[in-house]
């Protein structure tokens, strides 16, 4: 991905962001607590590995919405992400990922 | 105790007051001193003991969380099959529950026997009434023992073995595969689907032939499947069965039996004959766990659970949630363990919402993996993604996303491996 979609992804974040702190208050600002919760039972709670896996705690949102996206287009190789990868939106992945960006590592 | 038309008083303010949000019902609920909401989670396997975990955690202790478990330990069904095949102990796929304590999660060592949804309380065997405002029950499965009239006494299944929930049974039938002599025959039994754990069965028949090639190397081993064909992950399996264990595995497809004798280790053949073998691993067909089943929440063909998707609240009773392996599954959802952890946080964000004002998430979603062993390192894995739809009100799989492994690979067996940990704690610790 170049500089140009990256910009486009973070502002896509941002737009999710505010849009989850005017409208829905309650159930959006746990959204992506709770898409995050799917990754937890390989990536570990909050994104804290315990084993192999990495932990995706604290990494930067704008990595984990790149490398999904490089999963769903075949860009990376992976076991099962890349399958994994194609069951959400671009938000939901900006969801997540902003999620994890503030999990303490 | 407190009165419990007082916490019911309590729940309904919480909910008229719900448009004030998540603060106004803490404040509320101090100044008036009433307790705080009361969720009772029965089972502490994978749906039950993450929703436990994930209710205390989300709730930041807004919400009193009791956990009812009958073991001492959780042991995992996922990996078992590997102490049978001896690459594992019991011991290395146990974990204490103590984990939970840093939770505040009160436990309770005990068999929940029943509940009354008028008063809101469970009832324990010992008699004891634990109230609630909110029943989690993660039941797992039990077997419809009244279709297998010669499995009816304990000792018959102490000889012919299910081990079908890990723990006991799973070292008393790796000590008859141990026993058994060289040349002598496995044969699992296989009910129709739907039922715990699809891929296991098939699983458990490589693990037992991963042993034999090292341990018993004339042995055979029988898959005798009641299905039309292999129901998960068949041609992983078939690769496996036609490759490494050729001529050790056989596979038989449309087996169904009419019952089986405990005493000579025989199946009673539906279509005819008998099949006697020196280890006879008979699953029989699976329903709802008995807290579930005798308490009229099996609503689906008197056999599985039917929830709302949304809240995994009981169509049958309110205020009660039921996870895991005891539901009416939604399309092309498996019964797996990794499916009631996933059911877990989707019930406890649900819940969460309810009992502090929120707003229950209209848009929930579930993954499976589920990896299944073809010996001591090689592993395949089949994926899934599931969303709500609002129109169907189900789960259904979101299109083009999941699959299966190309081929079995030792990575996938180190990733599988990391699984369970993971799945584990997030669980338990």
């Amino acid at each position: 991905m170049n500089r140009f979609s990256y910009q486009i992804v973070t502002g896509v974040v941002a737009a999710l962001l505010a849009g989850a702190a005017s409208a829905q208050a309650p159930a959006s600002a746990t959204q992506g607590r709770n898409l995050a919760a799917q990754c937890a039972n390989c990536h570990g709670t909050n994104g804290k590995s315990v084993a192999e896996v990495p932990s995706l705690a604290g990494q930067p949102a704008a990595t984990i919405v790149q490398k999904m996206k490089d999963y769903r287009d075949g860009k990376l190789p992976a076991s099962i992400m890349h399958q994994l990868s194609k069951g959400y939106t671009d938000e939901q992945v900006a969801l997540m990922a902003d999620f994890f960006s503030k999990q303490a590592k | 105790m407190n009165n419990p038309f007082n916490r019911r008083d309590f729940v309904k303010s919480a909910g008229a007051l719900s448009l004030l949000g998540a603060s106004a019902i803490s404040g509320c609920a101090s100044i008036g001193g009433a307790a705080k909401p009361k969720v009772v989670v029965v089972g502490g396997g994978f749906g039950g003991a993450t929703a436990a975990k994930y209710i205390a955690m989300w709730s930041e202790g807004k919400i009193d969380v009791t956990l009812v478990e009958r073991e001492a330990q959780f042991v995992s069904c996922p990996m078992s099959n590997l102490v049978l095949g001896g690459s594992k102990t019991l011991a290395d796929v146990s974990v204490a529950y103590d984990g939970l304590n840093k939770y505040g999660i009160k436990r309770i060592r005990g068999e929940a026997t029943g509940f009354d949804p008028d008063k809101k309380t469970l009832v324990l065997a010992d008699g004891t009434a634990l109230p609630y405002d909110r029943l989690v029950l993660s039941p797992g499965i039990d077997f419809m023992l009244d279709s297998l009239p010669g499995l009816a006494t304990v000792d018959a299944r102490t000889n012919v073995l299910a081990a079908w929930k890990a723990g006991p049974e799973t070292t008393a039938l790796r000590n008859q595969l141990v026993a058994m002599k060289d040349g002598g025959v496995y044969a699992i039994h296989i009910p129709k689907a739907p039922y715990r754990c699809p891929p296991g069965p098939y699983e458990r028949a490589c693990q037992v032939a991963w042993y034999f090639q090292q341990a018993k190397p004339k042995s055979k081993v029988l898959i005798l499947d009641a299905n039309e064909d292999v129901v998960s992950k068949k041609g992983l399996f078939m690769k496996a069965w036609n490759g490494q264990f050729k001529g050790m595995i056989e596979y038989r497809n449309n087996q169904e039996i009419e019952d089986v004798d405990g005493w000579t280790n025989t199946l009673k053949m539906t279509f005819g004959g008998d099949i006697q073998a020196d280890v006879l691993n008979v699953l029989p067909p699976m329903r709802a766990g008995n807290i579930a089943s005798s308490n009229g929440l099996n609503n689906s063909n008197k056999r599985w659970c039917q929830i709302d998707w949304l809240t995994y609240e009981s169509t049958a009773v309110k205020n009660v949630h039921i996870l895991g392996d005891a539901l009416q599954i939604a399309p092309a959802m498996p019964k797996s363990g990794h499916m009631a952890n996933q059911h877990g946080k989707v019930c406890a964000a649900a819940i969460v919402a309810l009992l502090t004002g929120d707003t229950v998430n209209q848009t929930p979603m579930v993954a499976n993996t589920c990896y299944s062993f073809i010996d001591d390192k090689n592993v395949v894995h089949v994926a899934s993604v599931h969303r709500y739809d609002a129109a169907q009100k189900t789960m259904v799989a979101v299109a083009g996303s999941g699959g299966l492994s190309a081929d079995a690979n030792a990575l996938e067996g180190v990733y599988a491996n990391s699984w369970a940990r993971n799945i584990w704690a997030d669980m338990l610790t």
